[in-house]
């Protein structure tokens, strides 16, 4: 589903993220990145999702060489991503339901659909009661789960959270964690980034670990 | 797919439409000023079209008077209305027998005294003709052709007033142009800067659209349709102030044209007209924030 191949990312001011790295996630997977801060974790997820681009190397999705993307090609990968940001990039000026139907009107749904689908999507995270209200009077747990909702609100083949339990008590966390594991039981393939180890215990699921930009065995 | 496709115009659509509503004052002073630029080319239009149709119920047919000689007889009479029925240029002639034109000197010009004490009639025959041609250049050979005719005296055409008219009118149409050009290039500019202010507030959205898979073409649509619903809500004012402005000049015209028995009435912009206003400031308006989306929108990528 997801494979590196010798990928680097050498920054202009000589900073060097990743370093050579291979990698390869299976369909369907859960996989966790570990690491220190600054170890590249967030570097990793966002060349997954073309918002940086290697130095070198090959990366590819579902066969698909995304090193080498043409920029018009970009926002159908992203369409096949749920992405779920560490600063939430929430909209502010939005209710909770116009924000989970942005990916929606994005990707052309007509809006009989997008409405059902947004709905489906506040229920799955527990948002449904809060549609209208504004993310700005939300607490940190129901940000988190509107950007869930937000993520998987058009099917994603693969879901990617950086850092989803960031600033969450241990109980949201784990609120959260099982929302990840019940999206991965129906198919989608799932790549956490995550520094906090309490996640990490008597879990099951692969977990990758970098350091200074090199996974470490 | 194509409903999907109008679901999404038309959702951008009312959401523009609602973001200059939320708006008022700013919308309003910007359609205001749009309106006025545009109505200063197009007001000059109006009334340099109105001019030439008015100059058009007297010029159309220009005349041209052609005196016979003194001793021409009824025979070369009959030759040149000959000539004029044949030549396809002229539109119609009218005779005036050197009689009727001394009795209507008589008549009109108080100099009774001095035509009755005449011993003879000095006044020549002569035929008024109306011609279809307009061009300076074919009127001055119509002339040098009948000047040759026989029993021609001479041909008299007064072309300097219609060739200054056109002059100016050529003159009129290139201030017109020049306005414009210099109007429309501002409206761009305005429009531009509008689309550049609103990009930057619009940052967040643009740029987490991006993220989630928004195609350049969602991001610019909102933009494009701001300015082009601007744009027409500028010619639409453009369109009120000529209309309203016409109708104030025509309440001023009334008493003259009535103190000069004279029809005249100024005419309002024709429908193409019309049309063509409203389009051009749509066009407009889609120029400006086009330009201005090409130049601001790569900036934003998300980090």
């Amino acid at each position: 589903m997801i494979t590196f191949k010798n990928v680097s990312k050498r920054y202009a001011d000589g900073y060097i993220a990743l370093n050579n790295i291979d990698l390869a996630v299976e369909s369907g997977e859960m996989v966790f990145l570990t690491g220190h801060s600054g170890a590249g974790k967030s570097t990793l997820l966002k060349l997954i999702a073309a918002i940086e681009r290697p130095t070198s190397g090959v990366i590819s999705i579902s066969g698909q060489n995304i090193a080498q993307l043409k920029p018009a090609a970009i926002p159908y990968l992203r369409r096949k991503l749920g992405f779920i940001f560490q600063d939430h990039k929430l909209l502010f000026d939005r209710n909770v339901f116009e924000n989970v139907l942005l990916p929606l009107q994005i990707s052309n749904f007509d809006n009989n659909t997008a409405a059902s689908r947004a709905r489906a999507a506040l229920d799955k995270v527990g948002l449904l009661k809060k549609e209208k209200v504004m993310p700005i009077t939300l607490s940190g747990g129901e940000r988190q789960r509107l950007c869930i909702a937000r993520a998987i609100v058009h099917r994603p083949i693969i879901l990617i959270a950086d850092e989803p339990t960031g600033n969450l008590d241990v109980e949201y966390a784990r609120d959260i964690m099982t929302m990840f594991k019940s999206f991965n039981q129906v198919g989608v393939t799932v790549l956490i980034a995550t520094h906090d180890a309490s996640l990490l215990e008597d879990t099951q699921h692969r977990i990758l670990s970098l350091k200074q930009g090199k996974l470490a065995a | 797919m194509i409903r999907a496709w109008l679901t999404q115009h038309g959702f951008v659509f009312f959401y523009t439409l609602k973001r200059l509503a939320s708006t008022p004052v700013t919308a309003l002073l910007s359609i205001t000023v749009m309106g006025i630029a545009l109505s200063l080319p197009t007001g000059i239009y109006v009334l340099m079209e109105n001019l030439q149709s008015m100059s058009g119920q007297t010029a159309s047919s220009p005349q041209i008077s052609l005196f016979l000689k003194q001793d021409a007889q009824k025979e070369d009479i009959d030759k040149i209305q000959q000539r004029l029925q044949a030549d396809s240029q002229i539109v119609d002639y009218q005779f005036i027998p050197k009689d009727v034109a001394l009795a209507q000197l008589q008549q009109s010009s108080g100099l009774t005294d001095i035509t009755t004490h005449l011993t003879y009639n000095p006044l020549p025959d002569a035929f008024i003709v109306y011609t279809q041609e307009k061009a300076s250049d074919s009127l001055e050979q119509l002339k040098l052709a009948m000047q040759s005719w026989p029993e021609i005296a001479h041909v008299q055409f007064d072309s300097a007033w219609v060739d200054r008219l056109n002059a100016l009118l050529k003159l009129g149409r290139s201030i017109v142009f020049m306005l414009a050009t210099l109007l429309s290039i501002a409206i761009i500019a305005i429009m531009f800067n509008t689309i550049r202010l609103q990009i930057l507030t619009k940052r967040d959205e643009i740029e987490i659209s991006k993220l989630i898979g928004a195609t350049d073409s969602f991001i610019r649509r909102p933009f494009l349709y701001f300015g082009a619903i601007q744009g027409l809500s500028g010619g639409i004012a453009a369109w009120l102030i000529i209309v309203l402005g016409i109708d104030a000049l025509n309440g001023e015209l009334l008493p003259l044209a009535q103190l000069y028995e004279f029809d005249i009435q100024l005419e309002h912009l024709s429908l193409q007209d019309s049309i063509s206003l409203l389009l051009f400031s749509a066009w407009l308006g889609w120029l400006g924030a086009r330009i201005s989306v090409a130049n601001h929108l790569w900036q934003i990528e998300p980090k």
